[in-house]
């Protein structure tokens, strides 16, 4: 293989990868404070893209990006807060079964309000034909868009959950939540918090993705089971390492495109999960210990 | 439960089928037997994983894998020309045991495909195969990671048969021929075989049922349950816990396939939205709706829900009324829509009494 085609192949895997990066890490906060994998965590991507196509019509590119991702934060609020907040010690296969309702109710709405119709962001910078010479390979800049915009929210996240009082709090719920309620933590705060959260980081994803993978209301159910596999690679809860599955994975498939038809790119991702799941089901970097003390 | 109690609905349920095939008959709309044919072979589908969700409580969200491994398979196998490859031994020793058909094309080419009853155990048979290998992985894991799992096999399914050109592409398989179950008795959509369609498919849903009964009120059923409620301590009580759930597993995928290669017989086709995750959904909606662990309500919400989706009463908003019905049912009544009028109906809570 050429090293320029190489690298293209390999900038592919890497803007995809870390685009499911950053949805393992929205199943991640989730996940931490409540135990619940929130299937309609596409949905969240998809509602990004959509909402700043329509309202790219009535204002300038960045406001709309924006005001897409607090429109769909107030989305997830609601989700949080209509569908989950009052429901006490639900079992795992009844919340399994409500988000996946959420996601189907998300995703016909798109389906009535924006059609069938396949729809994009303009590129950011130029147009689609635009490209910048990177190690010898031109690369279009929304890929270093996509990759740049990830990169500065996984650092963000970090810093957020480490060194600000509300990260700490946040973490402090998915320790122990009943330790967290004696400290005087707002638990169901909090929860409603993580749906904002990370409804906004995949909105933001979602965006700024836009013109390179399209927008559709059906597309969310694909990034949500690529997210959740790049989340049990990296181990359930584990951000940083969400990162590092999310390439490796984004990696794999784009080139499995060199010796596979693409039809057959998203049953390669899948195929990994299964066999993750048979073999190492607390993930790469997880530690089997720590898998046994979470419920699922 | 006694034996008379077990078999009398049974008895009360072939009375309603055939009350309401006299019923379309006199009034001149046997238009309606056409839907509850293909409702009665869905709910087959869905009394199967009844079993799996409700009694021995895991979640599948690959049905629809299953349900298209049997259909795709009969329609692929009895409506592709296999004389390409006639002259190779396996073809030979199947052609002498008279398991090929011959026959010709519209234009005088001669065509060579399997006898249905062949395709029919083939297909059943890798199902079950599927669902075996597949089974004894899965089902060691729990929760949202079976819930996943299970859907990503779902979804392999479906990627396969939108991909693969054996069966069909986006457009999938069709003028796939009836399916000659005896002389005289064949699956097929025909006009005039419309009354003997409705009561193959409703023998065949009231034998699954029959069958399901049986197991659940057995050593298996209460086995089942015991894993159900706890599958540590159905372990401590000597349960093999492994193989019952795989057992279930593999009886509701066969009864996935079988009403699928059935069912497609009768549509004389079937498509890749068959193989689609939200056909898998809808499955699992049914099941809570009927209360989970409850045959009859299972079936009864399949045969009504399934009934009025295929009359267009939902019209596009098909796919949305079952994502809500599925996410108000488990909000408001996790023990499914009859415990919530029966509670009603009743006024006062009755005592529990052991079933």
């Amino acid at each position: 293989m050429e090293f320029s085609l190489f690298l293209q192949y390999l900038f592919a895997g890497i803007t995809y990868g870390i685009i499911y990066a950053i949805v393992a890490i929205g199943f991640n906060i989730i996940y931490n404070t409540t135990g619940i994998i929130n299937f309609a965590q596409g949905e969240f991507l998809m509602l990004g893209g959509m909402i700043s196509i329509s309202l790219l019509q009535v204002m300038p590119l960045p406001l709309a990006i924006a005001a897409a991702v607090a429109i769909t934060m107030v989305v997830g609020a609601l989700i949080q807060m209509v569908f989950i907040r009052w429901i006490e010690n639900p079992s795992v296969l009844r919340m399994v079964i409500i988000t996946i309702g959420i996601s189907i109710l998300i995703r016909e709405a798109a389906l009535h309000i924006w059609g069938e119709s396949v729809r994009t962001l303009p590129y950011f910078i130029g147009s689609s034909v635009t490209a910048v010479t990177l190690f010898g390979t031109r690369i279009s800049p929304q890929v270093l868009i996509v990759i740049g915009t990830c990169s500065i929210m996984v650092l963000f996240l970090s810093i957020f959950f480490r060194y600000t009082s509300l990260g700490r709090e946040m973490r402090a719920c998915a320790a122990n939540r009943r330790a967290a309620t004696l400290c005087g933590i707002n638990v169901k705060n909090m929860v409603t918090f993580s749906f904002m959260l990370s409804a906004g980081i995949g909105a933001l994803a979602g965006a700024v993705m836009s013109p390179i993978t399209y927008s559709q209301y059906d597309n969310g159910t694909g990034l949500a089971i690529k997210g959740f596999t790049v989340a049990i690679l990296g181990g359930l809860g584990n951000s940083l390492a969400a990162v590092a599955a999310g390439l490796f994975l984004g990696i794999i498939e784009a080139f499995s495109i060199t010796i596979l038809p693409l039809a057959f790119q998203d049953a390669v991702a899948i195929a990994i999960l299964l066999l993750i799941l048979f073999i190492r089901p607390h993930g790469l970097f997880g530690s089997s210990e720590a898998a046994r003390l979470k419920e699922f | 439960m006694g034996l008379r109690r077990r078999y009398l609905p049974l008895a009360g349920l072939l009375a309603a089928v055939i009350g309401v095939q006299l019923a379309a008959s006199a009034t001149n709309s046997t238009f309606y037997l056409t839907q509850l044919t293909m409702a009665a072979y869905y709910c087959l589908v869905i009394i199967g994983l009844c079993l799996l969700m409700g009694y021995a409580g895991q979640i599948s969200l690959g049905h629809a894998g299953f349900f298209a491994i049997g259909g795709y398979l009969s329609a692929a196998l009895t409506s592709h020309n296999f004389t390409a490859v006639s002259d190779t031994l396996l073809m030979r020793t199947l052609d002498r045991a008279g398991l090929l058909l011959h026959h010709q094309s519209l234009y005088g080419d001669s065509l060579l495909s399997l006898q249905p009853w062949l395709a029919f155990f083939i297909a059943i048979g890798v199902a079950v195969l599927i669902a075996f290998v597949l089974g004894i992985p899965v089902l060691k894991l729990k929760g949202h990671y079976l819930a996943m799992a299970t859907l990503g096999f779902g979804i392999i399914i479906y990627r396969i048969v939108l991909a693969a050109e054996f069966f069909g592409e986006a457009d999938g398989i069709s003028e796939v021929p009836p399916f000659q179950l005896m002389p005289g008795l064949a699956v097929s959509g025909d006009f005039s075989a419309r009354v003997q369609n409705y009561y193959i498919a409703w023998a065949l849903l009231l034998f699954g049922l029959l069958l399901l009964l049986n197991l659940i009120n057995s050593r298996m059923g209460r086995a089942l349950r015991a894993i159900h409620g706890s599958e540590e301590a159905a372990e401590a009580i000597g349960i093999n816990t492994a193989r019952a759930k795989l057992y279930t597993f593999v009886i509701s995928a066969a009864f996935a396939a079988v009403a699928g290669s059935l069912l497609t017989h009768f549509n004389g086709g079937i498509g890749p939205s068959e193989a689609s995750v939200m056909k898998s959904v809808r499955y699992v909606a049914i099941v809570a709706v009927g209360g989970m662990a409850n045959l009859w309500g299972a079936m009864a919400m399949g045969i009504i829900l399934n009934f009025m989706s295929l009359r267009g009463m939902f019209g596009s908003y098909d796919d949305a009324v079952f994502g809500g019905v599925l996410l108000l049912i488990m909000l408001f009544a996790p023990q499914g829509i009859l415990s919530l009028r029966l509670k009603n109906i009743l006024w006062a809570k009755r005592p529990m009494t052991g079933k």
